[in-house]
């Protein structure tokens, strides 16, 4: 069984160890500007939502990439950035409709979420259960899957 | 290296910014935060400063676990000496602008001197500037948050502003970030206020790197977050209650000061509990608390976010004020109810908004009202002055007050003055609960006795953040004791006000110190910085910061005199609950204090005590 | 099945490997006009640059792929299709039978009608042989003229600078990028370019071009000379269906498809560059030579071919462009909408531009500069159509919550 992360706003306090997890991670340095994930504050509701690449089944950042650099990891499903093929084009960054494919300037490549090799340091680092890393068939990724589904439908759409 | 080993020195009055290095020999001795911005405040601010004066400093700071996984990582300190008290004011927030502040490099700003006219600061990464914000002056917080954002096009960008409090001279005005974080006391915004300095927006993506052994940083700082998710009061009261999970409980043990100390149980106290935010209302159904919320970095999360009955009088046909904001503390709920004899939740919630939205200390000013309630009792002042009656337990007459107080119109400038200097104009002294002109917190000392001397020796005025010994006093932690009695408080307090000068000086929350106590601080440092962070090191270093500022404070005229509580405490018992018949009994516990803490009888630390410390 | 694709860039590659997924035992074949295996010409900047070799500009990396995947690749230029006996001729006179056919050319360079314009050291930026003459002749301290400041001529700027030339960008339009970039937009772009070392000339056409006797001479609208060894001639493309006539495809400025990506024949599809198909919104028919586009394009080709309905709402423009490190996008009707609301916040000393139009609580169009977190919701706002509701207000009070906007109408319901 895939895995997928699993997202529960309403666990969400807004901590931020996700972000800080995440880029640790990655760069070896506590710093949310450079997290695949992000909270989203919505200060009027109080409600704080973890957003991150879904690895949709459309795929769209991977199919826009000129020159191969992302490709489909099969252990784990994730969209991979191959960072010594990246060009920084950036083309993926404008196809992905999620705006979870992002170019970091620091290194001239774009960088996506890639399940950290199937143990995502978000979920270890998230504090309240709020982000957790569980089997596909039973996460509420659907409700992120339905929008990439609805953009398929307008670009796409299977079996009219 | 947890720190940045860098500084922005900021002169307004010139309108220049330039960058120096971190001095690594006072972090060394200081840790960061609260006690290295003292450090360099006392070495280039004269103590006779006047606090309102262009040579006057403000100074942000973060510790060196600021910006870093280690819970509650997030926090900033404001330095600078107060209006309100003429003290050292060391004023301490969460939020996310501490955080986003050290991502962009920096370890603190110094600000020096007066702007000619309104300007705010931007900072991206190593860039920083000074921009004009006439457009801004006569905003409030929650307006210039956004606008700041819009013009610079960064939804990022984290603000630390003052509201119309903090421009007109309210001598409690704070210094506001992410809309409701606040750093709160001493009226370090008044001074903000005074340099023209509307604003400080800071936009950090360069990170905190160089942890000194991130392995061992990592496993120390999960083995703490453990601690806190472990213990009752961090892991389960303090995100489901907030600080409000204290309301019942300290009315219980009678040390609930209410309307202006004049008892210490508040019958109302029910009313404006955590319980009370949590049920809903009769109105439309709705309870008043709509979630819990973290700082950065924090694993607890017992920030109230909290959103107002739309049919409340405060704000019927005011949506502005309809949107979720930072809710009741217990501190402002104490100040804002208890402490005028106001049991109406919603208003107390709106007048904390208000507090946010225009940059005032709540307790400051809940705790002035009470006075003002009292002097309206009395027939000292009256309607016409005030522009309202003002009874004890009036909501009206409090959220009227918020709002005068925060346009700077009717009596809200008298209001902003302070209870101090408030009641010395119309002839009560004895009627303003302050310590060094700051008023008293959430906390009776005729209730609970180690406060009292808590109070009376805290550098920056009465406050609870300086030595919180309810928390052995009254929870048992770390191990109980006697609230009643005065016998081993002085040697209590000490401990726990050199300890908090520790948590203030990491860049660390004050609250871990409800589960962890340095045994657990140090190991996190230890892995995060250079230098020598063991237990025994951290005990010299907050007792070589507290010293700092009371040498400070001493220097700028403060005696032995001013480590009093006012008449009533000490000649007024309590007349009911478990404290009944007891008055605070710092006579007992002052001498005990100074001896151990190794200062003369008239509060001077000694030349012993000043070359044990390194001072 | 016999599926025959004519053009082996993006469009056609993701064509035929869309066919192999969904016709396992179908004959693919991709025939491509140059002699490199499939590459993509986005890669082009980077080759020249020196961050890739030729190789890096490949569009599969893996090798043995298209053998893998059993997809034939073939070199060769059509040059002909009989419809009715759905075949095709190449250049060698061979013919190719078919199926389904997919018309994936591309677009060829246009070359403005000047004198001069073919003389040695005059060269477009187009295809991989173009890419090796530019690096031969653009040597350090050479005098480069680029014609044309859009979207193609503005992604080479950057590396002929980077080769160590002295460039003079000269654009016949009043700005660089005039049919992706606002003005306010376009200014930081013309600021960057100029202040990295770049001479920039708008509103300027070259009339004629002369061979001196150590380079070239150009002359300009108003009578100004300019001296150079190279001339790139990026005055924009326009798609390569000269060698359609006859066919009986209509075609227009581009070959004319329906949401299908199906011709007006039997059999036939067209995707990519050199199809003109209608716009998403607007329902004028537009050629959106777009990377994104060209491969949603493809996919619905290849389904329909594979007998799988498949349908494409529309050409959404969508471009980004890096100038000299800035970052730059711009979405579909970024220009704004009749009685639309917009919202625009130009901050020129910080090089940051944020544009959003709307057409009731819809957006419409987008356009940024100094932008690149979160972009891509910009295309899922305006593409799926995303009633923004009380978030309207917000954004034209704070646009910069777009993609907070995006978030709470679709996840934080």
């Amino acid at each position: 069984m895939m895995k997928s992360l699993h997202i529960e706003a309403a666990k969400c306090t807004g901590c931020l160890q996700c972000e800080m997890a995440c880029s640790f991670e990655n760069y070896g340095v506590f710093n949310p500007a450079k997290s695949r994930i992000k909270v989203f504050d919505f200060h009027e509701t109080g409600l704080k939502v973890p957003y991150t690449c879904t690895q949709c089944a459309e795929a769209w950042c991977l199919k826009a990439c000129p020159v191969d650099a992302i490709t489909k990891d099969k252990s784990t499903g994730a969209m991979m950035v191959n960072e010594a093929t990246c060009v920084g084009c950036k083309v993926c960054t404008i196809a992905c409709p999620f705006g979870t494919i992002n170019y970091v300037a620091d290194t001239g490549k774009v960088q996506k979420c890639d399940l950290c090799e199937g143990s995502p340091a978000c979920a270890d680092a998230c504090p309240t259960g709020a982000i957790t890393y569980i089997d596909a068939d039973s996460t509420g990724i659907d409700r992120m899957r339905t929008w990439a589904a609805k953009l398929e439908n307008q670009t796409a759409g299977h079996a009219d | 290296m947890a720190w940045q080993r860098k500084i922005l020195r900021v002169d307004l009055t010139a309108g220049t910014c330039t960058s120096e290095a971190l001095n690594m020999d006072w972090a060394m001795a200081y840790l960061g935060q609260r006690g290295l911005a003292t450090k360099y405040f006392v070495e280039e601010v004269a103590p006779s400063v006047e606090p309102l004066s262009p040579a006057n400093k403000l100074i942000f700071a973060t510790g060196p676990l600021t910006g870093t996984m280690a819970s509650t990582g997030g926090r900033y300190s404001v330095i600078t000496k107060g209006p309100l008290t003429g003290a050292i004011a060391c004023s301490n927030s969460g939020g996310y602008w501490g955080a986003e502040l050290k991502m962009a490099g920096w370890d603190m700003i110094i600000l020096e001197g007066r702007a000619a006219s309104p300007v705010y600061l931007h900072i991206e990464n190593d860039t920083a500037t000074l921009h004009d914000a006439s457009a801004l002056w006569g905003k409030t917080t929650w307006d210039v948050e956004p606008a700041l954002r819009k013009i610079h096009q960064d939804s990022q960008l984290k603000i630390s502003s003052i509201g119309r409090a903090g421009e007109n001279g309210v001598l409690y005005a704070a210094v506001i970030n992410d809309l409701h974080r606040a750093a709160g006391r001493s009226g370090v915004g008044a001074v903000m206020g005074s340099k023209n300095l509307k604003a400080i927006a800071v936009r950090g993506t360069k990170g905190v790197a160089g942890i000194k052994d991130p392995k061992a940083f990592m496993k120390a700082t999960q083995a703490a977050k453990a601690v806190l998710a472990g213990n009752g009061v961090t892991g389960e009261g303090l995100p489901k209650f907030g600080t409000q999970v204290l309301m019942n409980v300290i009315n219980e043990v009678g040390a609930m000061p209410t309307r202006n100390f004049r008892d210490v149980q508040f019958e109302g106290a029910k009313d404006i509990s955590a319980e009370a935010m949590h049920a809903p209302r009769e109105t439309d159904g709705k309870a008043n608390l709509v979630t819990n919320q973290a700082c950065f970095g924090c694993t607890i999360a017992c920030g109230r976010i909290s959103k107002l009955d739309q049919t409340h009088y405060t704000v019927v046909n005011k949506p502005e004020y309809w949107a979720a904001s930072g809710g009741l503390e217990y501190e402002a709920a104490w100040a804002l109810g208890s402490a005028n004899g106001v049991n109406d939740l919603e208003a107390l919630t709106y007048a904390n908004f208000v507090c946010n939205e225009d940059g005032f200390d709540p307790i400051s000013f809940g705790a002035t009202v009470g006075a003002v309630m009292e002097l309206y009792q009395m027939g000292v002042l009256t309607k016409e002055q005030l522009g309202i009656e003002a009874p004890f337990g009036s909501a009206k007459a409090l959220t009227y007050f918020a709002e005068c107080t925060a346009k700077g119109e009717g009596f809200g400038p008298e209001i902003g003055l302070g209870s101090k200097r408030l009641t010395a104009k119309y002839g009560h002294p004895d009627l303003s609960m302050t310590v060094k002109g700051q008023e008293f917190p959430a906390y009776d000392p005729r209730g609970i006795q180690g406060m009292g001397l808590a109070y009376a020796t805290s550098n920056r005025g009465a406050c609870h953040l300086r030595g919180y010994t309810v928390a052995s006093e009254i929870l048992g932690i770390p191990v109980k004791t006697d609230p009643l009695e005065t016998d081993g408080k002085a040697g209590l307090v000490k401990a726990f006000q050199d300890a908090t000068a520790v948590f203030d000086s990491a860049g660390i929350c004050v609250f871990t110190s409800f589960a962890w106590t340095l045994v657990d601080v140090a190991p996190q440092l230890e892995a995060a910085c250079e230098g020598d962070w063991s237990l025994d090191n951290l005990n010299v270093v907050g007792e070589r910061i507290w010293n700092m500022e009371r040498q400070f404070n001493n220097a700028a005229g403060f005696t032995n005199k001013d480590d009093n509580l006012p008449k009533r405490l000490l000649t007024e018992a309590a007349k009911t609950g478990p404290a009944k018949g007891l008055v605070a009994g710092l006579d007992k516990m002052l001498p005990e204090y100074y001896a151990e803490r190794g200062w003369d009888t008239e509060g001077r630390p000694t030349a012993t005590t000043l070359e044990r410390l390194s001072l | 099945m016999r599926h025959l694709i004519i053009g082996n860039g993006p469009a056609g590659v993701v064509a035929a490997e869309t066919l192999r997924a969904a016709c396992p035992l179908d004959d693919i074949r991709l025939l491509g006009a140059e002699p490199e295996p499939p590459y993509s010409r986005m890669a082009i900047p980077y080759l020249l640059e020196g961050q890739i070799g030729e190789s890096g500009t490949y569009l599969r990396k893996a090798p043995g792929h298209f053998e893998a995947q059993r997809i034939a690749l073939q070199h060769g230029r059509a040059t002909a299709i009989d419809t009715a006996a759905r075949s095709v001729t190449l250049d060698d006179g061979s013919h190719l039978p078919y199926d389904r056919l997919l018309i994936a050319c591309g677009s060829i360079p246009a070359s403005p009608p000047i004198p001069g314009i073919h003389l040695p050291g005059v060269m477009t930026c187009w295809t991989m042989e173009d890419a090796r003459r530019i690096a031969a002749a653009v040597k350090p301290g050479a005098r480069v003229i680029q014609m044309g400041a859009g979207f193609i001529g503005c992604i080479i700027m950057e590396a002929i600078v980077a080769r160590g030339a002295s460039l003079t960008v000269v654009e016949m339009g009043e700005r660089m990028v005039p049919r992706m970039m606002p003005p306010g937009a376009s200014a930081m772009l013309r600021a960057r370019t100029e202040a990295r070392g770049v001479r920039v000339l708008t509103s300027t056409r070259i009339t004629g071009i002369a061979a001196t006797a150590t380079g070239l001479r150009a002359t300009t609208g108003s009578g100004e000379t300019l001296d150079a060894e190279v001339i790139i001639s990026a005055t924009g493309v326009r798609p390569d269906i000269a060698w359609l006539a006859g066919s009986g495809i209509e075609t227009a400025i581009g070959i004319l498809v329906d949401h299908r990506l199906a011709t007006n024949i039997d059999g036939v599809y067209a995707a990519g560059d050199c199809v003109e198909s209608e716009e998403f919104g607007t329902g004028h028919r537009i050629v959106n030579a777009v990377q994104p586009d060209a491969v949603d394009q493809a996919r619905i080709a290849a389904m329909n071919m594979a007998g799988r309905p498949a349908h494409l709402s529309g050409a959404l423009q969508m471009n980004v462009l890096d100038t000299f490190g800035l970052v730059s996008v711009s979405f579909g009707q970024w220009q704004g909408v009749a009685g639309g609301a917009r919202v625009e916040v130009d901050d020129p000393g910080a090089q940051r531009y944020l544009r959003l139009e709307f057409d009731g609580d819809l957006l419409v169009g987008a356009s940024s500069v100094g932008h690149t977190e979160g972009v891509g919701v910009m295309r899922a706002l305006i593409q799926s159509r995303i009633h923004l509701g009380p978030w309207k207000d917000r954004l034209l009070t704070d646009p910069t919550q777009l993609a907070a906007a995006y978030v709470a109408r679709t996840q934080a319901a």
